[in-house]
């Protein structure tokens, strides 16, 4: 008897199973399906621009395939590296971003730590303004802060108008509210033993930041560290109001201005000069993605 | 066993008691402390956010030059003009749809992204967030190669499918598409990153339950995974639509506002008004108009946050 009731129920629950199985092959099927289309959609342009940088003008007037380059040559690179005035904008955005990250940074780490911790009258209020400062974007800020910088100029006599170090106090008021924003997320999510211990032990309240803090939320330090060099670096609004003259340009403002002349259009160059505008970016998410994407879900979850 | 909780409990309340009074000095110092080390940042936002956003509201009622106040005159210019209306119409067009797209099409591919197996997540989810690190002026640049009136790579290869030459963006209904095709591109993956980290959240045993209850796909969805992801998808939606309203990169590197300022949007216009026009009055007038937005995300977010509090 008992046999029997076994081999019954063994084939039934052998075919449910199977179907289930055979559903859940088709769903990764069309999921991979479906992956795949999304990502062709995602990498057309990067691609596209790769494709365009190593082709020679000629070659692009000749409107051969677009998809594909049939004489590969690496003058554009060689050009634009070559050239003082790109090689002017790349420095002009290397120094920008590196030092408003380092602004940043110096601001952001104290204030932090001080909203996480060292509750004081208004820090709750302040902690929430600081993200609601975050949602106030560059196009709305642009045209009063112009005219600030222009009357500021008039009073002073310090050239502020088409300087690129302008940039240098502009930026942070898009990096640091979010930086800190997150900064606080990391530090309140540190166990209040671990400083607790260290204030006991007669260690200031400097040296509980630099010692424990700051090691412990490393991670959360280097995503904001990311996010502040990318939006500097992508920064372009701002740059264009603020900065007209060839050698204050930063990288975005100065490709699209200076490879742009007129009707003509140089396609090879700027492609060249697009996908240079967009590797350290690049690179810096290939070395580090799980710190950039910690970066971008904590606003949203923290908050 | 009461007891045995309650002593200890009770116990630990007095020492801290009475580390706090002897900490109460400190404290004092604490305070004062915490205030220098916020003071950059409160200095840096009230002088180069806060009141450049005030500043604007007094600039909005000057006239061109600047030097005399017409109160409401700037406004009362502005809703005269056709244009104006133009570019309200096209902003909410522009920013309502790309939201709405990008927050579709990331919902979807998150859900694919999760589907497979956790191996090879991290390689799809990898090549789909590229177009959100790339500066999107750059890669603007690029999409304008690729809607190239004589030498379009798209009409290229639609060309093979007997599709005639589509004018990305000469044409206002094509470039309106254009646009906004483009700021799906950039945005999506934000909101597929976003969603994904939502999905890995909602406890597996939830799925399990539904399916033991009969559910399908679609109620799985309805009852589970959304009611599950509403907070992280209204704070996404959210702050999107702001940074999508707030949108200038793309429709200025693409479209320029054109054809005829059929694309304009507040900050485009606001730019060509303000700056290009020299009339920065009137673009602060214009740029004032994504206030509106801001003002209802900010409610939002304090009654969430305040929610939060009384739950702590």
């Amino acid at each position: 008897m008992s046999t029997i009731v076994i081999d019954k129920g063994g084939p039934r629950r052998k075919v449910k199973y199977g179907s289930m199985s055979r559903d859940r092959a088709w769903a990764l099927r069309w999921s991979y399906f479906f992956l795949v289309l999304f990502a062709i959609f995602s990498l057309t342009p990067p691609f596209y621009m790769l494709i365009t940088s190593l082709k020679s003008s000629a070659e692009i007037s000749a409107a051969t395939n677009p998809w594909w380059v049939y004489h590969p040559t690496l003058s554009n690179y060689v050009e634009l590296l070559t050239s003082n005035q790109f090689l002017r904008f790349f420095w002009n955005s290397a120094i920008v971003s590196v030092v408003v990250v380092t602004i940043t940074m110096l601001i952001s780490i104290p204030s932090a730590f001080a909203l996480a911790r060292m509750k004081f009258w208004g820090s709750a209020t302040l902690a929430t303004g600081v993200f609601l400062t975050y949602l106030i974007p560059d196009s709305l800020l642009f045209l009063p802060l112009f005219k600030m910088l222009a009357t500021v100029q008039d009073w002073t006599g310090i050239a502020l108008l088409n300087r690129w170090y302008v940039l240098l106090f502009i930026y942070p008021t898009l990096t640091v509210p979010f930086c800190t924003w997150i900064m606080i997320g990391y530090f309140a999510s540190i166990p209040k033993e671990l400083d607790e211990a260290a204030i006991i032990d007669g260690a200031s309240w400097f040296q509980t930041l630099t010692r424990i803090f700051i090691p412990v939320a490393l991670p959360g330090l280097i995503a904001a560290t990311i996010f502040a060099f990318t939006v500097s670096w992508a920064q372009f609004l701002y740059p264009l109001v603020f900065t007209t003259s060839t050698d204050q340009l930063v990288l975005p403002v100065g490709i699209i201005t200076s490879l742009i002349k007129g009707d003509v259009f140089n396609w090879g160059q700027i492609m060249t000069g697009a996908l240079l505008g967009a590797a350290p970016p690049l690179i810096i998410y290939a070395f580090l993605m799980d710190y950039y994407i910690a970066g971008l879900t904590a606003g949203a979850t923290k908050g | 066993m009461a007891d045995v909780v309650v002593r200890p409990t009770s116990a630990a309340r007095a020492a801290s008691a009475s580390k706090r009074s002897s900490l109460h000095t400190a404290l004092k110092r604490k305070s004062t402390a915490a205030f220098l080390m916020t003071l950059p940042l409160i200095l840096l936002i009230a002088l180069l956010v806060i009141y450049p956003a005030f500043y604007s509201l007094h600039l909005a009622t000057l006239n061109k030059s600047m030097q005399r106040f017409v109160g409401l005159g700037n406004f009362e210019f502005l809703f005269k003009r056709d244009t104006f209306w133009m570019v309200v119409k096209q902003s909410c067009i522009f920013a309502i749809t790309a939201v709405v797209f990008k927050a579709l099409i990331g919902f979807i591919v998150a859900h694919f992204v999760h589907n497979i197996p956790a191996k090879g997540q991290r390689k799809w989810r990898g090549m789909l967030l590229v177009p959100w690190v790339i500066p999107p002026a750059m890669s603007t640049l690029a999409w304008l190669w690729l809607f190239d009136p004589s030498y379009s790579a798209f009409n290229y290869t639609l060309s093979y499918f007997g599709i005639g030459p589509i004018p990305w963006t000469g044409d206002a209904m094509w470039a309106r598409f254009s646009v906004i095709l483009v700021n799906v591109w950039y945005g999506a993956p934000f909101f597929m990153i976003m969603y994904l980290a939502a999905l890995k959240s909602v406890p597996e045993q939830l799925y399990e339950a539904a399916a033991i209850d009969g559910a399908n796909w679609w109620q799985r969805i309805w009852y589970v995974t959304l009611p599950m992801m509403r907070n992280i998808i209204a704070i996404t939606t959210l702050f999107s639509l702001i940074v999508t309203f707030a949108n200038f990169d793309i429709v200025r590197i693409l479209t320029f506002g054109g054809p005829l300022d059929r694309t304009h949007i507040f900050a485009t216009w606001a730019f060509r008004v303000g700056i290009e026009g020299s009339d920065i009055p009137l673009g602060a007038c214009v740029s004032l108009f994504m206030a509106p937005i801001l003002a209802v995300a900010a409610i939002f977010i304090l009654r969430d946050i305040s929610k939060r509090g009384h739950e702590a």
